[in-house]
């Protein structure tokens, strides 16, 4: 299971749950999965966050692969100038 | 050539690393690049926009129509030319925006909510004509209290900019509106139990003024639609897709129907993210069925484009006294102008990012002033947080008595370390601009009178995201590479010298020009320090399926494998058992035959680019402040920064440098000032004082290399970086020569003579 951990404001939509053991073997799956046990979260994971697995940051990249024991984080998409 | 690590081998470089000519000084320093402004049209329109008068009003309503009649006026837009826009958020310069937002940006709706912000607009035949026009709409409006400080903003008592305005991020929902439009947290370990240790505890609190990205070129831009609507933009912009987008958006446009091709840009650093005058533009050329070229004087650049934030910013520290570090805390305020959106998000990322502390907690709040709305700035966010974080730790350093490199080093980020924003590093170059810092000449020069030293570190993340390339094999086998990332520090030079690498072909036979949006799949903008990673993994990737494709045409001709033929040194070769049976072809001999082997070689790419890593800097200054005028004259300047691996090593240095000038500038004089009216007073070069040339020394720089295991080059983003280190660094000098710490920039001569002469009034000043 990858241990998944929300970062910043999402914790608002899971009741303040902040950290999560997930069983998906891509982001598509992880998005899916959290979305059906706190649906408020789905939206904000769909648009404007990024995820970072094993340390590395991906942005809008549904099919990157999540190991089963791969340390996952949800936090805020970043841009830049 | 130097051993060099490619695709994690061990690799020696021709191209990369080296310092060809730059491919466009020729037409910049000639003035045959075309910028913006430089486009015209057969019949064009001028347009100009009719801006508010104040700082916050309700519209009660808009006449046009004496505008309307006068002769060589074409068209008049406003709000209901835009397509009112449901709120959506989107990914942009610098974080979320709301397309409900960006129409009222570019043409107020209901309410004007900053001076300069756009009312209507016209298209004229001349720009006298349009002028005249502005004249003759009257707009009514009901004038409402205003507010321009953050913290004044923030009081329950504050005008309110939004009726809906409700704080995110707060439990439970406030039933008020006010006007901050969102609470954050980060952070990790157990806060209150961290300074329970500490045996240091500093906190300070600091402000910084909205400054602007200072490009000298003016937003510009030409638009013409035709009467079958497809529609043509010629603009100075770091993102042609997303002007592209937006302007379809705002205007309810099918996206195919807008072809956008991105001008030579004069500056952008993040301000050029966004839309102004484009869907203004095109707006006006569908009603008048003419071009329109409009271009943005430099007081409408300060007042109504998108300045940085203004920021109160609170750090509090607590270290052991052997200088570790055991818990660190920051509130942060950030104005996002207008409408909600400041980068206060990765600016409370990036405080603490370059250190490893078990206990961080950062809490930050997105605040509405009636200001132009807010637009990226070079590593956005990340300048404010970081100087009030590295003043505090040279505070620390100096009242535990430690070298503050070494209080740095002794917390200093590495490989594996939890970052503060939650995942935990690859590898970063944190230790090593440290230690350069710590090993150069400047670190051990002696001082002189009324002199200090300071240093500072900074951290930004940088980017990946969608990128297209397409790499043409040419009759004569020269090379055309289109790119979609406008070039705005470099970007041509380096894909030229990747693909020149990977090929084996020279420079001059490659040629890189930036594709409109006709051209290509769609391209993210020029932000986020992504275009030299992101494109250039593209471009590695479409040299890599021509030099496949060219060893399978030589295969059908030798009647070998595929794999059985291999790309070597500028051509095609049998290889292995093979080897020898048939004479090499160069690329030139394989372009010659593509049509008759199965047509033109080209190679694309088209990727989401992953693997971008984090960019560490270390800076040390020296300034100089004259007692009597309190005037703090940088005369020494090092800026050393991980680059990964500098593809052309000049370009990087041109990075460093021009960041760091952009910092200097910010901590020394740059501030926007607002009278009691809510009205700008100083909009324009010669009172908003950015550095020229004669007020900085040579900026030195170190090229420290700890290459991105996930680019096949090994590079890391270093455009915005540079500008994180410089306030901090200045204000520690400036503490260090006479003993007064600054903690509201700009440090101009009023204010550190102010200063001076309190200190030394209470026996404190060093000078």
């Amino acid at each position: 299971m990858a241990h998944v951990t929300l970062i910043g404001n999402l914790r608002q939509f899971t009741g303040g749950v902040t950290e999560i053991e997930v069983a998906a073997s891509n982001v598509h799956q992880l998005f899916a999965r959290l979305g059906e046990k706190y649906p408020a979260l789905l939206p904000h994971l769909q648009t404007g966050s990024a995820v970072a697995i094993d340390g590395q940051i991906y942005q809008d990249a549904l099919f990157q692969e999540i190991g089963p024991d791969s340390d996952v984080h949800i936090l805020p998409q970043i841009a830049g100038g | 050539m130097q051993e060099k690590v490619k695709d994690g081998q061990s690799s020696e470089f021709q191209v990369v690393g080296t310092r060809p000519l730059r491919p466009d000084g020729a037409d910049k320093v000639t003035g045959r690049a075309k910028f913006g402004a430089d486009f015209s049209l057969p019949g064009q329109l001028v347009g100009k926009v009719l801006r508010s008068p104040y700082p916050h009003a309700r519209i009660k309503s808009i006449d046009a129509s004496a505008a309307l009649k006068l002769p060589g006026v074409k068209a008049v837009v406003c709000r209901d030319d835009f397509v009112e826009q449901s709120s959506e958020f989107i990914p942009a310069g610098e974080m979320m925006i709301n397309y409900r937002d960006v129409v009222r940006n570019v043409m107020a709706r209901e309410k004007v909510l900053y001076e300069g912000h756009p009312v209507a607009a016209v298209a004229a035949t001349t720009a006298a004509l349009a002028k005249e026009a502005l004249r003759l709409i009257k707009v009514e409006y009901q004038v409402l209290p205003h507010v321009i400080d953050v913290v004044e903003a923030m009081r329950p008592d504050a005008p309110l900019l939004h009726e809906d305005m409700f704080t995110a991020g707060v439990e439970p929902a406030p039933k008020t509106p006010s006007n901050v439009a969102k609470r954050l947290e980060i952070g990790h370990g157990d806060i209150a139990a961290g300074f329970k240790q500490a045996e240091l505890v500093i906190e300070r609190e600091f402000t910084t003024k909205p400054v602007h990205q200072g490009y000298i070129e003016p937003h510009a831009c030409v638009a013409s639609v035709s009467e079958d609507g497809q529609a043509d933009v010629w603009v100075s912009t770091q993102g042609h897709w997303v002007v592209r987008a937006h302007c379809a958006r705002l205007l309810g446009w099918d996206i195919g129907k807008v072809r956008v091709t991105a001008a030579e840009i004069g500056g952008g650093f993040g301000g050029k993210t966004v839309v102004y005058l484009e869907p203004i533009a095109l707006a006006l050329s569908k009603k008048a069925r003419r071009p329109v070229k409009m271009v943005m004087t430099r007081e409408e650049v300060f007042k109504a484009s998108g300045p940085t934030s203004g920021a109160h910013v609170r750090v509090k520290i607590g270290a052991k006294k052997d200088g570790r570090i055991v818990a660190a805390e920051a509130e942060l305020k950030y104005q996002a102008g207008a409408f909600a959106g400041s980068p206060v998000q990765p600016g409370a990322m990036c405080a603490y990012a370059p250190y490893d502390i078990e206990n961080v907690k950062v809490i930050g709040y997105d605040v509405v002033t009636n200001r132009p709305k807010v637009a990226a700035y070079r590593a956005p966010g990340g300048p404010i947080s970081e100087f009030g974080v590295e003043s505090v730790l040279d505070e620390i350093a100096a009242k535990l008595g430690i070298d503050p490199i070494e209080l740095r080093l002794k917390n200093a980020a590495k490989q594996g370390t939890k970052a503060a924003y939650g995942p935990k590093f690859g590898p970063i170059g944190m230790v090593e601009t440290l230690e350069a810092a710590k090993a150069h000449a400047h670190w051990r020069t002696p001082l002189g009178k009324h002199q200090g030293r300071g240093v500072a570190s900074g951290f930004w993340f940088n980017i990946g995201g969608e990128t297209s390339v397409s790499l043409s094999l040419n009759e004569d086998g020269t090379l055309s590479l289109t790119a979609g990332t406008p070039d705005i520090g470099g970007l041509r030079a380096s894909l030229c010298m990747m693909a020149a690498e990977e090929l084996g072909v020279p420079l001059d036979k490659i040629r890189v020009q930036i594709g409109d949006t006709g051209q290509l799949g769609y391209n993210f903008l020029t932000g986020g320090s992504r275009s030299t990673f992101s494109s250039g993994m593209a471009t590695v990737e479409a040299a890599r399926d021509v030099m496949k494709e060219a060893c399978k045409r030589a295969a059908k001709l030798w009647e070998l494998p595929d794999d059985a033929v291999e790309y070597n040194n500028g051509g095609v070769r049998p290889a292995g058992p093979n080897a020898g049976k048939h004479a090499p072809m160069t690329l030139k001999e394989i372009a010659g035959i593509a049509g008759k082997t199965g047509g033109p070689i080209v190679g694309y790419a088209r990727i989401n680019a992953a693997g971008a890593a984090p960019s560490l800097a270390t800076h040390i200054a020296d300034v100089e402040v004259d007692p009597e005028t309190g005037k703090v004259s940088v005369i020494r300047y090092t800026a050393i920064q991980d680059a990964g691996r500098a593809i052309h090593p000049s370009y990087v240095e041109g990075q460093y440098q021009g960041g760091v000038a952009q910092g200097i500038g910010w901590a020394l004089n740059e501030e926007y000032i607002y009278g009691d009216d809510g009205k700008l007073q100083n909009p324009g070069f010669l009172d908003y004082r950015v550095p020229v040339a004669s007020d900085l020394p040579m900026i030195d720089t170190v090229i420290i290399e700890v290459p991105n295991p996930r680019h096949p080059y090994g590079v890391r983003g270093v455009g915005e970086t540079p500008i994180v280190p410089p306030m901090a660094a200045i204000a520690n000098a400036v503490a260090n020569a006479t003993g007064v710490r600054f903690t509201d920039l700009p440090m101009s001569p009023p204010r550190v003579l102010k200063a001076l002469d309190e200190a030394r009034a209470k026996g404190s000043a060093k000078l």
